[in-house]
């Protein structure tokens, strides 16, 4: 019963719709027993569905992002928004201070990134990710279906949010030789970790980018810039994260990334401020 | 069946009782066992090489981490009994937020206002008595935090405070007290009444008892290394 649904429809419908319809879990899935009565309610169903992903795609409501170029958590929310080619106005908040709106919309926490979809705030960019791929999901998915991957997903992008960032920040900023050399190696074990996850394909997620790629790559400047300032460390190593070398290369290329990850030079010139700051703030206190 | 399921997870651990309600609420049966941390078994570190941790739930031979992971994962699973996570994506993203600050926050905050001296006590009650505030916010005009019926935030909180509830008692402190914070104590007792939360619940006298003898391990460890 499905072919001549399709063909029908095909005629009066964009190609482009269609494919969007058809990729989502459907009505018209194997695992529905479809009667010949239930043709009209299947016709209109589709239609329905047609419609409410035209009226998706012209009205995504209003969205903004708080944020600030330099920041790798505000980094994920963009480049998940790109993934959807949804567009947003970008909020960017001063350094050394914070908005009024900042401070309203994350009263809890009062940091970037937020999301306003239609002046609701969504807080933490892990949470911010899944929203978007949750509200806007005829865009391509960032998050795996198989219960089983999206809890590694998850899984992955916890483990790096609280045992491997922590070090990406100490390292520059450790007051001692040991503590910058035991950072060090703390980021360097999660690396092989990584690696080992790493499978065959071009992407953690696959084919194209996914959960994971965007919870580590938003990393991959200041992991560079780090190289740099701890006078060449090498932490993505040809011979021991061989994977991730040429993950990373593809990464930094994909369309939703390129224009959201800084510069290698610029964060290395931000950091310097950032740790001056940290620093003063640290002596007069 | 029982067999497709198993957890492994301590008796004491608010994160492993937090998994238990999950799969209890979902009506599904499976293998409790429990792990002794200081001899931990092959299963469990073969299980979550990476934090060796628990709670792990292993289904149908595949073994998930991170208790937050573990319930979203049992909650898309078996979508259709009682679901734990709202179907918006708005109210879901704030269930995320608000079980993500227990977490990340509340837990470790309570630690340093319990356990800590001096000023770095003195700021961690502050701050904790802030977060509690907020979590009062968020559940004030509502029977739970997830609204008509218990869910996701309910869960991850329930387990905590009452921990910390247990952690209160063996320091003699009054951080977190029913005049201090009644809407948060009201849905305590609502959820210490509903039998399958209560069910997992270890018995309030050998918890205490428990966690006093930690605390007194911990500050005497504590103390030799000051010594040293």
């Amino acid at each position: 019963i499905k072919e001549p649904i399709i063909s029908l429809l095909s005629l009066t419908l964009p190609t482009e719709s269609l494919y969007i319809r058809i990729s989502r879990p459907c009505f018209l899935s194997p695992n529905r027993k479809l009667k010949i009565s239930s043709f009209y309610s299947v016709f209109f169903h589709f239609f329905s569905q047609h419609f409410s992903a035209l009226a998706m795609a012209s009205n995504n409501g209003d969205v903004k992002l708080i944020g600030a170029w330099a920041s790798p958590y505000v980094m994920r929310p963009r480049i998940a928004l790109n993934v959807k080619s949804v567009e947003y106005e970008f909020l960017q908040e001063q350094f050394g201070s914070k908005s009024e709106l900042l401070l309203k919309s994350n009263p809890v926490h009062k940091k970037i990134p937020v999301l306003l979809h239609n002046g609701k705030p969504i807080c933490e960019s892990s949470i911010i990710v899944e929203y978007i791929d949750e509200v806007w999901s005829s865009g391509p998915s960032i998050l795996p279906s198989d219960p089983y991957d999206r809890a590694v997903a998850r899984f992955w992008a916890a483990y790096l949010d609280e045992k491997w960032f922590p070090n990406v920040r100490a390292a520059p900023m450790a007051a001692t030789e040991e503590a910058k050399n035991a950072a060090v190696e703390q980021l360097k074990e999660g690396l092989a970790l990584l690696e080992g996850a790493y499978g065959e394909k071009d992407f953690f997620g696959g084919e194209k980018i996914g959960f994971i790629d965007i919870a580590f790559g938003s990393m991959l400047a200041w992991l560079r810039a780090l190289q740099v300032m701890l006078g060449g460390v090498k932490l993505l190593d040809e011979e021991k994260t061989p994977g991730l070398c040429k993950w990373a290369a593809k990464f930094s290329a994909d369309p939703a990334v390129k224009d959201v990850l800084p510069e290698t030079e610029k964060i290395i010139e931000f950091a310097k401020l950032l740790v001056a700051k940290i620093k003063a703030a640290a002596a007069s206190s | 069946m029982a067999k497709e399921i198993k957890l492994l997870g301590t008796w004491a651990s608010p994160f492993s009782h937090r998994i238990e309600l999950a799969l209890k609420l979902k009506g599904l049966q499976f293998h409790y066992l429990e792990e002794d941390l200081s001899n931990k078994s092959q299963l469990l570190l073969q299980s979550n090489p990476v934090h060796r941790k628990i709670p792990v739930l292993i289904h149908n031979g595949n073994p998930i981490s991170e208790s937050l992971v573990i319930m979203e994962y049992i909650d898309e699973t078996w979508q259709h009994q009682n679901p734990l996570l709202p179907k918006d994506p708005y109210a879901r993203a704030v269930a995320r937020f608000w079980a993500k600050f227990i977490d990340e926050k509340v837990l470790w905050t309570a630690f340093k206002a319990y356990n800590d001296k001096g000023k770095e006590q003195e700021d961690a009650i502050e701050e904790f008595s802030q977060q509690l505030k907020f979590l009062e916010g968020e559940l004030k005009g509502k029977e739970y935090f997830g609204g008509e019926r218990f869910g996701f935030v309910d869960i991850a909180a329930f387990f905590i405070l009452q921990f910390l509830t247990v952690l209160q008692e063996v320091k003699e402190a009054e951080l977190m007290t029913e005049e201090k914070y009644p809407v948060l104590f009201e849905w305590m007792e609502k959820l210490q009444g509903n039998e399958v939360v209560a069910g997992c619940l270890p018995p309030r006298e050998k918890h205490v008892a428990y966690v006093r003898a930690r605390r007194a391990a911990a500050e005497e460890a504590a103390s030799k290394t000051k010594a040293a």
